[in-house]
């Protein structure tokens, strides 16, 4: 791997920027000319920030020259384009959004801001983060890097493909069903979801409020410890945001992994997954067993009704979310509208793409009166049977592990005519945000030149541990250091 | 469960939404599929088995009823497609 600066981690340049081998501004314009370059080929930014970016990397270096510099001070990064950014273009990949500047700082990009770190642009994504291929975003699909002709994964797709195509070494990014776990597998790259609640979502565009969580899209597990570091913690103003104590994250990622047991769900393991794919993570799993890790089969026997409950649960959530989309406050406004109705059901009609339109109808459908008992409260009560399952898998192994995706990036079109088609794409991943669990994916291997995915899921509160299982793995193995063609 | 386009048409009114008569078909198709894979659900004895609101059964945490915002009318309202005077303007709704 070359030396030049946008192949290096969060963690290298925080060293090169403390030793003065280069300045922000510096990494900052390189960055940026990359983009400027390269990006038109994959289209993984809605926004680009030069202006405020060149400032922050200035603001950076004054900070660093008078002594007050830290881990992330000037270093590049990141937003998905569904966190709140103060007077810069929020769209999350709607045409409803395509006019909206937030007028104030989702949480996250203040801590980002307060650490120091540089904010290079917006990263595309799947229209309201309804999606698992970024086809459906208003501004146009993103492109994978490793084949232009394949999807990156969604809705983060955006993050992953710019993580993956060098542009920047970090951003941000959500998962309410896979969205950051996905395109972390099929772009190559490494990706957290924490638990529910672990991260403030204040400012962070709501799709369903009882699954949301954002997380962390990086080349290594310990850039995702850094970023975590800076995301996790309580906030007054996320209702949903738990009061619990967080760990430095990098303190545990050079643990031994001696002892620790890995549970293999035998549902994740499924005859319909290639052998290909299937042997890619038994290889990481063999690599964890040289490390000294105890590997147990377990089962979770509710693993197929996940997606079915998903799709009542997430569509009656963002149907009741995006009822604030109306045109009135901020946002899209049909033109000359010629009554109150017509101005609702205009501006929601033209500025909602297709998918988001049936997700809301069918979240409005399991709301409507005499049938909430039977959709969303039967949801709900076999959601807790999901999380059952895992609540006694956690009594006997300490993380489990599974393919993230069940099968590497496909191609553009391929999931295009049925909806459930595209919604399969998710079956490993769905089940951890049903039941508030932290899930994480790692590049394990390649099937045909494309990147496999490793998927852990921990307990409540455990990322430290699958940080540090992710971190041993890249100790021990390369695939995190693989890059698509040309890079 | 397969839904009818009336169906279909009474939905979208609902949500608010308004579908042209030539993507009814597709939409009828799409919810019918969706709402199938849904109905495996309704298979599952959920009999003793509480709802599940929230993964750690946390509850909504209260602060005290203190004014902790300042105004910003201003600048919200800069975003805004039509206000005037401080009101946010919409076509007229009572004649």
């Amino acid at each position: 791997m070359s030396d030049a600066m946008h192949t290096k981690t969060i963690a290298q340049i925080s060293a090169d920027l403390a030793a003065g081998t280069y300045s922000s501004v510096e990494i900052t314009t390189d960055l940026l000319a990359r983009i400027k370059r390269e990006d038109q080929a994959i289209n993984s930014f809605i926004t680009v920030t030069e202006e405020q970016a060149l400032a922050q990397a200035r603001a950076a270096d004054a900070a660093r020259a008078a002594g007050n510099a830290s881990v992330w001070t000037g270093v590049p990064m990141a937003h998905k384009d569904i966190f709140c950014t103060n007077g810069v273009l929020t769209t999350c990949g709607s045409k409803m959004l395509s006019n909206f500047e937030a007028p104030y700082d989702a949480t996250i990009v203040e801590n980002f801001n307060k650490a120091g770190a540089v904010s290079l642009g917006k990263t595309n994504m799947d229209e309201f983060a309804m999606g698992s291929s970024n086809e459906t975003s208003y501004f146009g699909a993103v492109k994978n890097p490793w084949d232009h002709d394949r999807v990156p994964g969604g809705s983060s797709g955006g993050s992953a493909a710019a993580v993956a195509a060098r542009l920047v070494p970090a951003a941000t990014a959500t998962d309410t069903g896979g969205s950051i776990r996905q395109p972390a597998a099929l772009c190559g790259v490494t990706g957290i979801k924490p638990t529910y609640g672990r991260v403030s979502r204040w400012g962070m565009i709501a799709f369903a409020s009882s699954l949301d969580q954002a997380g962390t899209m990086t080349r290594t597990a310990e850039d995702s410890a850094l970023m975590l570091n800076v995301m996790a913690g309580f906030d007054p103003k996320d209702s949903t945001s738990m009061d619990r104590e967080v760990p430095d994250y990098t303190a545990t990622l050079n643990n031994s992994i001696e002892g620790m047991t890995i549970g293999l769900p035998k549902e994740y393991f499924r005859d319909d997954i290639s052998a290909e794919m299937q042997q890619q993570v038994r290889n990481a799993i063999a690599e964890y067993e040289k490390m000294g890790a105890k590997v147990k089969e377990i089962s979770l026997p509710n693993t197929h009704l996940a997606v079915p409950v998903y799709y009542v649960v997430a569509p009656a959530e963002c149907s009741a979310n995006l009822s604030r989309m109306d045109g009135v406050r901020f946002g899209y406004r049909c033109d000359n509208p010629q009554d109150i109705e017509d101005l609702y059901l205009r501006s929601r009609s033209e500025g909602f793409g297709a998918e988001v339109k049936r997700r809301i109808m069918v979240g409005a459908y399991a709301l409507s009166a005499g049938f909430y008992d039977a959709y969303y409260k039967k949801a709900q009560q076999v959601r807790r049977l999901i999380k059952n399952d895992f609540v006694e898998a956690f009594k006997e192994v300490d993380i489990i592990m599974s393919p993230t995706s069940p099968t590497p990036a496909f191609k553009f079109g391929e999931k295009g005519g049925d909806p459930v088609a595209m919604y399969l794409e998710d079956i490993f991943t769905i089940a951890t945000n049903l039941a508030g669990l932290p899930g994480m994916s790692v590049p394990c291997g390649q099937v045909n030149g494309l990147p496999v995915g490793l998927q852990m899921i921990g307990n409540f509160f455990d990322e430290a541990r699958m940080l540090n299982a992710g971190h041993q793995f890249q100790q021990a193995t390369d695939w995190h250091l693989k890059a698509p063609a040309g890079i | 469960m397969s839904l009818d386009q009336e169906q279909v048409r009474k939905i979208a009114a609902l949500a608010k939404l308004k579908i042209d008569d030539t993507q009814i078909t597709a939409y009828q198709e799409n919810l019918s599929n969706i709402l199938e894979l849904v109905d495996q659900l309704s298979a599952v004895d959920t009999a003793s088995v509480e709802p599940m609101a929230h993964p750690l059964d946390a509850v909504q945490r209260l602060r005290a009823d203190v004014v902790t915002e300042e105004n910003q009318r201003e600048h919200f309202q800069k975003i805004a497609p039509a206000v005037d005077q401080g009101h946010y303007l919409v076509p007229r709704v009572v004649e």
